[in-house]
C-alpha cells in the first residue's frame, strides 16, 4: 500500500513539474508547482518524516508559493506570455542536457549502493520516540549553532527584501 | 520496505526537470520557480538517505535547506521587482546590463 502511494505521488510530482516547466503562463507554473509541492510533502510523509512534511507544506506551499504568485500579479506580463517558452534551438539543446545530466545520474545512483555507518536512529526507534521530539532533541542539543544561524540568516533576508523591494532609495543613502 | 533506489531516481528526475527549466524559460520567475524545485529534489533525496541509513542528521539538514530557500525567495523576488521597475520587463534576455 505504502509503496503503491509513493509511485502515484512520484509520477504526478513529475507530470507537474513538467507542466511547471513547459506552460507558457506564469501562474499556470506556480500552482503546478504547488501541486509537486503537496505530493513531495506526502512522500515526506509516507517515508515517516512528519514534521519535515507538515512545514513542506506550510512553507513552501504556504508562504514561498504565495509571495511566487503575488510577484507575478504584481508584474504586468501580458507581453510575455504571448511569447514561446524560448527560441527552438535553446529549448532542443536545454532539454538534451538535462536528458544527459539525468542518465548521469541514473549512472551513478545504479553502480552504488547505500552504504555507511549507521546512525542511532532507526525508523522504528523514531516511531517510538516521536518524530517532532527527536528531531528537537537533535536542533537543540548538537545543531544549537547552525540554529542560531539560520535566525540571522532570515532576519538578513528581511532586511534585504525590504531594502530591495522599496520604491526609491531616500537621498542620504 | 521502501524503494529506495527508486525514490532517488525520482529526486534525479525532479532535480533535471528543474536544469531544464532553468536552461529554456527566459522568465525570471519561471527560472526561479525550477531553482525551488531543484532544491526540494535534494530534500528529497536527503530525507531517503537519512531514513536508509537510520540517522536524522539528514531531516535537519532538510529543515536549513528549507530556512535558507525561504530568505533567498524574499530577497530573490524583491531583485526581480527591482529590474522590472528599471526595464518594465523579466525577461532575462533583454536583463543585459550591469548598471541601471
Amino acid at each position: 500500500m505504502v509503496t503503491v502511494l509513493l509511485y502515484l505521488f512520484g509520477i504526478l510530482a513529475i507530470l507537474s513539474a513538467l507542466g511547471m516547466v513547459f506552460h507558457r503562463n506564469p501562474v499556470y507554473s506556480a500552482l503546478f508547482l504547488v501541486v509537486t509541492f503537496f505530493s513531495l510533502a506526502s512522500i515526506y510523509a509516507l517515508l515517516g518524516a512528519q514534521f519535515l512534511s507538515i512545514i513542506q507544506v506550510m512553507v513552501y506551499a504556504g508562504a514561498i508559493m504565495v509571495l511566487f504568485v503575488f510577484v507575478i500579479m504584481l508584474l504586468n506580463l501580458r507581453k510575455e506570455v504571448r511569447l514561446p517558452i524560448g527560441k527552438p534551438a535553446q529549448v532542443i539543446f536545454g532539454v538534451i542536457f538535462g536528458l544527459l545530466l539525468f542518465v548521469e545520474g541514473l549512472l551513478i545512483i545504479k553502480s552504488g549502493s547505500i552504504s555507511g555507518t549507521l546512525g542511532r536512529y532507526p525508523q522504528a526507534k523514531v516511531n517510538v520516540i516521536g518524530n517532532v521530539e527527536a528531531l528537537g532533541n537533535l536542533l537543540f542539543t548538537k545543531y544549537l549553532f547552525p540554529f542560531e544561524l539560520a535566525s540571522i540568516i532570515l532576519l538578513v533576508g528581511m532586511i534585504g527584501a525590504i531594502i530591495l523591494g522599496r520604491k526609491k532609495m531616500p537621498k542620504e543613502l | 520496505m521502501i524503494p529506495a533506489t527508486n525514490l532517488l531516481i525520482l529526486g534525479a528526475i525532479l532535480f533535471s526537470i528543474g536544469v531544464i527549466g532553468v536552461l529554456i524559460r527566459r522568465n525570471a520567475i519561471v527560472i526561479f520557480m525550477s531553482i525551488e524545485l531543484m532544491l526540494n529534489s535534494v530534500n528529497l533525496t536527503f530525507i531517503v538517505l537519512a531514513r536508509q541509513l537510520h540517522s536524522l542528521d539528514g531531516q535537519i539538514f532538510v529543515f536549513f535547506i528549507m530556512t535558507v530557500a525561504a530568505a533567498e525567495v524574499a530577497v530573490g523576488l524583491a531583485l526581480i521587482i527591482s529590474a522590472y521597475r528599471l526595464r518594465a520587463t523579466i525577461n532575462v534576455d533583454e536583463i543585459n546590463l550591469l548598471n541601471g
